[in-house]
């Protein structure tokens, strides 16, 4: 088997992840629909209540940084749906988690390119 | 016989849904991807595929991890898309080809490949945008049947890309063994290098994605010798999408050659590819002879 631990910088989503951030994952699986994001906006506390999150994950979800949330077992795709709903790309995830500003990132990315 | 006409192999970022919704196919920024697909536009007007088998990783969209299959199997009647969460348009429904979609899943399970069978799929970005840039003036009706094929990338551990290049061999022998006379095209959708999640986000790799590219065409089983670790450590950890790309090459078993390639980063994280390889099969061959 793949020893997945451990690649620098590189969270690997394996089943401990997957058993431990199974409400935040739920609940952010849950903003697919509109409906819910509305009513995620319109009762924060309420609706993490519903999906029964865990001290850290609600902290983290306060928070809006994408690294914490990973740290409480999110998983990228479904905290994208998170994200989602501020208006937030994966660019601005990426600067996020990397400390830069968008316009580093970008320039980070841009110069992979060439 | 059903016969598997080519193989097209391209990057599914959900941002290309927004360029095309603003129209921003011919910008700067945009224009190498959309361009790539020029002469792929021409090669589908002259081979008109009757099915795309489209190989593609779920997103969250269809599949949530209370279960969670390495390899499913779409069965549907036709496959809705859906909203996704962050705002890229719902595109029409697809076709499918039940037919020949029970016949993939009792070839597949006879040859050892015990995959989900789904009679509802929605199908996501991964499975849509590439079939809107093959075909950017269709609708509401799409000109050709689909048959969604799913491999695991949300929840480790994933398959192997040997177990994806066996995976992609079977379908291969799936389809060529279909009775009816159907041309069909096999999509591997995703990738290739990029890294959403980490300190290392943003992370792309263009000499092994070019390495890839040129692999998958001449050498595809180099490919199949990578483990997931190395593939993390090389292409990112969405970089395993190239998963996609191994079993579609795997099912292309005749004479295989570029008709074309585009490589292009960053498209929004990622390395940007794009190839269409034509798939002239054995049995034309030795008929020919």
């Amino acid at each position: 088997m793949d020893d997945l631990r451990h690649i620098p910088g590189t969270p690997v989503f394996q089943g401990e992840q997957a058993k431990r951030g199974y409400a935040l994952n739920k609940m952010c699986f849950s903003f697919n629909d509109a409906a819910n994001r509305a009513a995620f906006l319109g009762d924060e506390e309420g609706y993490m209540d519903r999906y029964r999150l865990n001290e850290e994950q609600r902290a983290a979800i306060r928070s809006r940084n994408v690294g914490q949330l990973i740290a409480a077992g999110g998983n990228v795709y479904y905290l994208a749906k998170f994200a989602g709903i501020f208006g937030l790309n994966v660019q601005d995830i990426g600067a996020q988690q990397t400390g830069m500003t968008i316009e580093a990132f970008k320039a980070f990315l841009a110069s992979q390119g060439t | 016989m059903a016969r598997i006409i080519g193989g097209l192999t391209t990057s599914h970022v959900p941002s290309i849904g927004g360029a095309i919704a603003r129209g921003d196919q011919q910008t700067p920024y945009w224009k190498p991807l959309f361009d790539a697909f020029t002469p792929i536009h021409a090669w589908l007007e002259e081979m008109k595929p009757d099915v795309a088998i489209v190989i593609y990783n779920d997103h969250g969209l269809n599949f949530f991890l209370d279960k969670m299959p390495t390899f499913a199997v779409g069965a549907a009647a036709s496959y809705d898309n859906a909203d996704e969460g962050w705002g890229i348009p719902v595109l029409p429904s697809f076709e499918g080809d039940p037919d020949l979609s029970w016949h993939m899943i009792d070839s597949l399970v006879a040859d050892e490949f015990d995959i989900t069978m789904c009679q509802e799929v929605l199908v996501d970005h991964a499975f849509t945008l590439p079939i809107k840039l093959m075909y950017p003036n269709a609708g509401p009706t799409w000109p050709l049947r689909t048959i969604p094929v799913m491999i695991n990338s949300v929840q480790h551990p994933l398959p192997s890309a040997a177990r994806c290049w066996k995976l992609g061999q079977a379908i291969g022998r799936a389809i060529e063994s279909y009775p009816k006379d159907l041309k069909v095209v096999v999509l591997g959708t995703g990738g290739l290098s990029h890294q959403l999640d980490g300190t290392r986000a943003g992370f792309i790799n263009k000499d092994f994605d070019l390495l890839c590219m040129e692999k998958i065409v001449s050498d595809p089983v180099v490919l199949t010798q990578y483990s997931n670790r190395q593939i993390i450590e090389l292409a990112g950890s969405q970089g395993v999408e190239l998963m996609t790309w191994i079993a579609m090459r795997g099912a292309l078993q005749g004479k295989v050659s570029t008709v074309t390639s585009t490589y292009h980063a960053p498209i929004s994280n990622t390395g940007g590819a794009v190839m269409l390889l034509a798939n002239e099969p054995v049995a034309t061959l030795a008929a020919a002879e």
